[in-house]
């Protein structure tokens, strides 16, 4: 089993050099902490900066330079600052190479949910809605299945959908799936986990093809 | 002409029960703090707010929640706030949330003469019930409207009294879309200065889309997230 830094390590190694890349909120913020060395990879906030800069010391805090997620950051150089069209502009129009972010439920087809849970839970979509209908490379960083076991890798999504076929690749705590026209392709699996396991976790269509190798860090 | 006025109250005159509103801000991040705590105090409700997200429970337009001000949020992201999911979910508050990106074109467009656009942003998603479908080269976009505000209350970092605006790292946001579309744009600055002493080449908002202007005070600048390294 991956805890969330390994999936997040695991996420890293999908980084290509030149990436301008969006992280969401959760596990996919900590990818940033495995940029390998010497790679030159963008990070693109979508509240109004590209070249999002590590946390700041005490000295460095500014209430007015946050990220997404609210979070007090820095400025690289080379960092840019822009509105809030801007910034959408930037992600509708395709120029974000890769996207990583959470989700409650992810079908078969790659949809996703991640943004309400009727009668329970109104958080809204925030830019995740805006990021999967246009970006062309989405990882989903999740857990394999929520707290009461149950799947949240599925069939049919239960809960009100964020977008449609978006979802290209999953990293769960126990596995790594691409999602092609055939369901949840099993691509590698965490160390200790079985087929059998991530079987039993998935209720979506899983496909198992050739040899499952171990996810390497 | 004349923009500029002395405070917050001065500055939200006009503003009457039942309008819509536009305020600035990401978060906490460049929140209009002046006029937010004016329109506090004046007692104004059924309010429609525009606004990317709803405050927290005690800061920004929670403060306006609080006081059972404001009858729909129109937001992206409502997380932070517990009375707002309270209200929502008991059915006091109406809310529309929409995508970010969707939210901020729909502030551009009010601000540049386009009645409405189509966005892929929500396809086959509640966002789109109730919107024209369009297609082109084989994918399927959603209309969106125009937003048509009443008033639109805007923070900045540096003003001149002629209303040209430059705003400061991620506290821009909505502002400059914000500010180009209201009916009326008011405009709390942080430091107001004489035409002239803003570089002409660094101005985000053109001062034709600015209506009223002042210099705020005590800004708070709460932070959301304090994370160090």
């Amino acid at each position: 089993m991956l805890i969330k830094q390994q999936i997040a390590r695991r996420i890293a190694k999908e980084l290509k050099d030149g990436y301008y890349v969006n992280l969401g909120i959760g596990i996919p913020t900590l990818v940033a902490n495995y940029v390998p060395v010497g790679m030159d990879v963008t990070l693109q906030s979508e509240n109004g900066l590209l070249g999002m800069g590590p946390f700041p010391t005490e000295e460095e805090i500014d209430a007015d330079l946050i990220n997404a997620g609210k979070q007090t950051v820095t400025t690289l150089p080379g960092s840019v600052f822009f509105d809030s069209a801007t910034s959408f502009a930037m992600i509708r129009s395709g120029r974000v190479d890769l996207t990583v972010l959470g989700a409650m439920e992810v079908n078969d087809k790659g949809d996703i949910a991640n943004w309400k849970i009727p009668g329970k839970m109104v958080k809204g979509m925030g830019g995740a809605m805006d990021l999967v209908a246009s970006a062309q490379n989405i990882i989903v960083a999740m857990q394999h299945t929520n707290r009461a076991g149950q799947s949240k890798l599925l069939r049919e999504l239960s809960l009100p959908v964020t977008g449609l076929g978006c979802v290209k690749k999953v990293v769960t705590n126990l596995c790594v799936m691409d999602i092609t026209e055939r369901g949840f392709e099993l691509k590698e699996l965490a160390p200790g986990v079985t087929i059998e396991d991530v079987q039993a976790a998935t209720e979506g269509k899983l496909v198992v093809q050739g040899e499952i190798p171990e996810i390497r860090l | 002409m004349n923009k500029v006025v002395k405070n917050a109250q001065e500055a939200i005159e006009g503003i009457e029960t039942g309008m819509t509103l536009m305020l600035g801000g990401f978060g906490l991040c460049g929140i209009p703090e002046n006029s937010i705590e004016a329109l506090v105090e004046s007692g104004i409700t059924d309010l429609t707010c525009i606004s990317n997200n709803a405050g927290v429970d005690d800061f920004g337009i929670g403060l306006l929640l609080q006081g059972k001000q404001v009858k729909k949020m129109i937001s992206s992201y409502v997380g932070e706030n517990d009375e707002f999911e309270r209200q929502l979910l008991s059915g006091e508050l109406e809310v529309e949330l929409l995508p970010q990106g969707t939210l901020a074109e729909r502030c551009r467009a009010a601000g540049a003469g386009i009645p409405a656009f189509f966005t892929p942003a929500g396809y086959g998603t509640e966002v789109a019930e109730g919107k024209e479908v369009r297609e082109f080269a084989g994918k399927k976009y959603i209309i969106e409207n125009a937003f048509e505000p009443d008033f639109a209350i805007v923070k900045a970092w540096k003003g001149d009294t002629d209303g040209n605006l430059i705003f400061k790292a991620t506290a821009r946001n909505f502002n400059p879309m914000m500010a180009m579309a209201g009916k009326i744009t008011i405009a709390e600055v942080e430091e107001l200065v004489e035409p002239g002493q803003l570089d002409p080449n660094f101005i985000h908002t053109p001062s034709i889309f600015v209506n009223r202007i002042f210099q705020g005070t005590d800004y708070e600048k709460r932070i959301e997230q304090r994370t160090t390294r």
